[in-house]
């Protein structure tokens, strides 16, 4: 043991200090605490309990005794909780989930929460960034609008070349990235990923290095690259453009496919609303960047990646039960809300302000933080669904004695 | 090779299905925790042979176990249930000896959010503190000595409505603290002494020694990007430590929260179910250091039959709530290469009730990405076709 680890048993002492000065807040059970007690505890309902057999605990009684809330969400802080049930009449979930009682092993966690840091959910919004300008650039690119194919292929290799650097980043072993290239599996949306990254990235890199074909001198060398650089460009543009849908929409996929309740359930969703997403920060670039008369199609962007979205993550936050509460509580509801508040100003603004440089550019730089809000509303909902064994007991109890009841 | 069509779900032999042309029968472990004594001469056996480094040595202070869950610096871990439940109907010689839980609702709430520096991440995360003590029971015990009232747990009339047994409903009875100090451990006496022996009540223990399940399907090796994990010629699931680039995605898809990764060299470990000593014909080493035979290992098929058997005597011998987990091949993850006999449900013991391997959905996902990719096009194509605004 080295000596500057901290004495054995003195995590207790600060447990024991901690409790000796949480002492007289805590309620005792005589007298007109106990009261209020019981009177939440009857409110909760002892008896929608999801039913654990071969009984163990099945009550709220430790939790009401141990001077607990029923249910205290993870990420709200007290103060605010009790702030939420007053204006609602006391006791009334936001959600209409009926408190629901599990049994765990002294409440731990049943799963290991994801141990991406904040760089995946970083990668998810520049990752869609660079699908959604390249398409932008794409367009740009087919219908003569140069201020949009310019700004789409440069923020496109901008934006990819930040997402290898998030992704490398995250690695437990960054040095050993390249091992990512072993092997090419389709069970594996990761490995799927890299090989839709590795297509898209150079062919971005190219389509933003030809962009500096007009400041090559005209002669030599380097005169031959300013006559072939545009139309391996325009190549090069048209076959990133083909890969950023698929850019888009596979990291939905990627956090689907886990063992983390909101994300796994959320699979139908997830592709549609990173998809609207994408364009939607597309859609920002281009308003941030083009002029009026070319930003037309950004604006479409807009529509139609923000329509997308808001159906996507209103589906989330109310189709999936339970496994909806972490995307409405605390700072994942929070970002999420943002996000659409942050969406729906980001149209409006498009809309009306299609003669205004300003307006049009303000309204561009909305969406793109409305893009960076859901994709961080969506990672932190996911995660703080794993690290709540609610989460991951109660469904599969529900489940388990659903199909108990049907074999008799 | 044409894939088998419960590649990703159903009941499969794993190891033909991963390339193996000459695989022998497939090996796993059978954990009867019936014979659990809770000694966790498995933990030490399986750190001493596989080299796994420490875990922490602080107390979390929820019960015996001090190693809180598997990680990548615990391959084994026993988990230790005490709940307060009247156990003498089920062992009339022991019916009238008087008892006494160590555990309070209140200490389970605090001791929710220890943890312990196991170098590893997640590791050991704190828990929900409400869950924690209503795990407990409902016995209240002030946590700073001053004897608290009695208080009946069925008093706030949340009697279970299916059909327990009757009595054996946690809290069930007028329940009393023996009003000790806590000290950051459950009892540094005997239970029961130093109160009454009228205010004396009933408790259990459950031990169980959990450990990789070495799954039919395991996402963990669908899911990693590398071929670090690989399916070896036993059925087992090994991370080869030489591959791993350390990139997470097995830790959020093992349905079991097994998987880890170590802090300090940034790369995934778990069980490999001893693969060196079984490729030398050997025991793995917590099977080999067990001393009540609780953990078994040997052919899948095999165990599986003395696991049925062992469940049938023990429901003879008035057991009934022995159970089996993990040992069905048609559930949710194709069945466990390292299945369980359990007195309780699973999640008593931390352990998921139905999990479902994530890849069985990931055709639907493909689907419903290709969609959205699809609509995402048709939405650029029709911004640039459409009117010229």
């Amino acid at each position: 043991m080295s000596p500057d680890r901290a004495p054995v048993g003195a995590l207790f002492r600060r447990f024991r200090d901690r409790l000796a000065s949480e002492g007289p807040e805590r309620p005792s059970v005589s007298g007109g605490h106990g009261a209020k007690q019981s009177g939440r505890f009857a409110e909760a309902g002892g008896s929608r309990a999801t039913g654990t057999g071969a009984g163990v605990a099945r009550t709220d009684a430790g939790a009401a005794e141990a001077g607990l809330a029923p249910q205290p969400p993870r990420d709200v802080p007290p103060t605010e909780r009790r702030r939420g049930g007053r204006r609602k009449g006391g006791g009334g979930e936001q959600l209409n989930v009926p408190p629901a009682e599990f049994t765990s092993y002294y409440g731990r966690p049943v799963l290991k929460a994801p141990v991406w840091k904040w760089d995946i959910a970083a990668y998810l919004f520049t990752g869609g960034l660079a699908a959604g300008s390249s398409l932008l650039a794409a367009g740009g690119q087919l219908t003569g609008r140069p201020a949009l194919r310019r700004a789409g292929r440069v923020t496109s290799l901008a934006a990819v070349t930040t997402s290898a650097y998030f992704l490398i980043n995250d690695l437990g072993r960054p040095s050993r990235f390249h091992h990512m290239l072993r092997v090419a599996k389709l069970t594996s949306p990761m490995s799927v990923g890299t090989w839709i990254l590795s297509a898209f990235g150079p062919a971005a890199g190219v389509a933003a290095i030809a962009e500096a074909a007009p400041w090559l001198p005209e002669r030599g060398v380097l005169g031959l690259g300013r006559r072939l650089l545009p139309p391996v460009g325009h190549a090069a543009g048209l076959a990133a453009a083909a890969t950023a849908p698929l850019l888009a929409t596979y990291t939905g996929v990627l956090l689907a496919d886990t063992a983390v309740p909101s994300w796994h359930e959320a699979y139908p969703e997830l592709p549609m609303i990173f998809a609207g997403s994408a364009l939607a920060s597309g859609a920002g670039v281009g308003l941030l960047t083009a002029p009026t008369d070319q930003a037309g199609p950004a604006r479409r962007f807009a529509v139609a990646g923000a329509a997308m979205e808001l159906w996507g993550s209103h589906r989330v936050e109310n189709r999936l039960g339970l496994l909806s509460e972490p995307y409405a509580e605390g700072t994942p509801g929070r970002l999420l809300k943002a996000g659409r508040a942050l969406t729906a100003a980001g149209v409006v603004g498009a809309l009306i302000g299609r003669r205004n440089r300003a307006l049009s550019a303000v309204s561009g730089a909305a969406l793109l933080a409305a893009s960076v809000c859901t994709r961080f509303g969506i990672f932190h909902g996911g995660v703080a669904s794993a690290k709540d064994p609610r989460y991951t007991v109660v469904p599969q109890r529900e489940r388990a004695d659903r199909r108990a009841a049907e074999q008799g | 090779m044409i894939p088998d069509v419960n590649s990703l779900y159903g009941p499969l032999d794993p190891a033909p299905d991963a390339g193996w042309s000459a695989a022998g029968p497939r090996m796993g472990f059978f954990t009867d925790t019936s014979v659990c004594i809770g000694c966790k001469a498995c933990e030490v056996a399986c750190k001493e042979w596989n080299a796994v480094p420490d875990s922490g040595f602080d107390l979390l202070g929820m019960s015996y176990d001090n190693t809180g869950a598997l990680t990548a610096n615990s391959w084994r871990h026993v988990a230790f249930i005490e709940q307060p439940l009247p156990a003498g109907h089920r062992t009339p010689p022991f019916a009238g000896n008087p008892t006494g839980g160590s555990v309070s609702a209140a200490s389970a709430a605090v001791a929710a959010g220890t943890g312990n520096p196991t170098g590893t991440q997640p590791g050991v995360p704190p828990g929900a503190p409400s869950a924690a003590a209503r795990m407990t029971g409902g016995v209240p015990a002030d946590v700073l000595g001053a004897p608290t009232r009695a208080v009946t747990a069925n008093g706030a009339g949340s009697m279970p409505a299916d059909g327990a047994p009757a009595g054996s409903a946690a809290g069930n009875g007028a329940a009393t603290t023996n009003g000790a100090q806590f000290l950051g451990m459950p009892g540094a006496q005997p239970p029961g002494r130093g109160s009454g022996a009228e205010s004396r009540t009933d408790f259990r223990w459950l031990m169980m020694s959990d450990v990789c399940k070495h799954c039919t399907h395991a996402a963990c090796l669908d899911v990693c990007p590398t071929g670090s994990l690989f399916r070896t010629e036993f059925g087992t699931v090994v991370v080869q430590e030489d591959i791993c680039n350390g990139c997470g995605y097995c830790i959020s898809a093992c349905p079991y929260g097994v998987i880890d990764q170590r802090k300090d060299d940034g790369r995934a470990w778990k069980c490999t179910l001893c693969y060196d000593r079984l490729g030398a014909g050997m025991t793995p080493a917590c099977a080999q250091a067990c001393p009540t035979e609780s953990i078994q290992y040997g052919p899948l098929d095999e165990l599986r039959e003395r696991a049925a058997q062992r469940v049938a005597a023990l429901h003879e011998r008035g057991v009934p709530e022995a159970r089996l987990y993990g040992h069905d091949p048609t559930d949710g993850v194709g069945g466990d290469g390292a299945f369980f006999l359990l007195l309780d449900q699973p999640e008593v013991y931390g352990l998921p009730p139905d999990p479902v391997v994530t890849t069985r959905d990931l055709p639907r996902m493909y689907k419903r990405a290709g969609l959205a990719a699809l609509a995402m096009a048709a939405a650029a194509v029709a911004a640039f076709v459409g009117g010229s605004s």
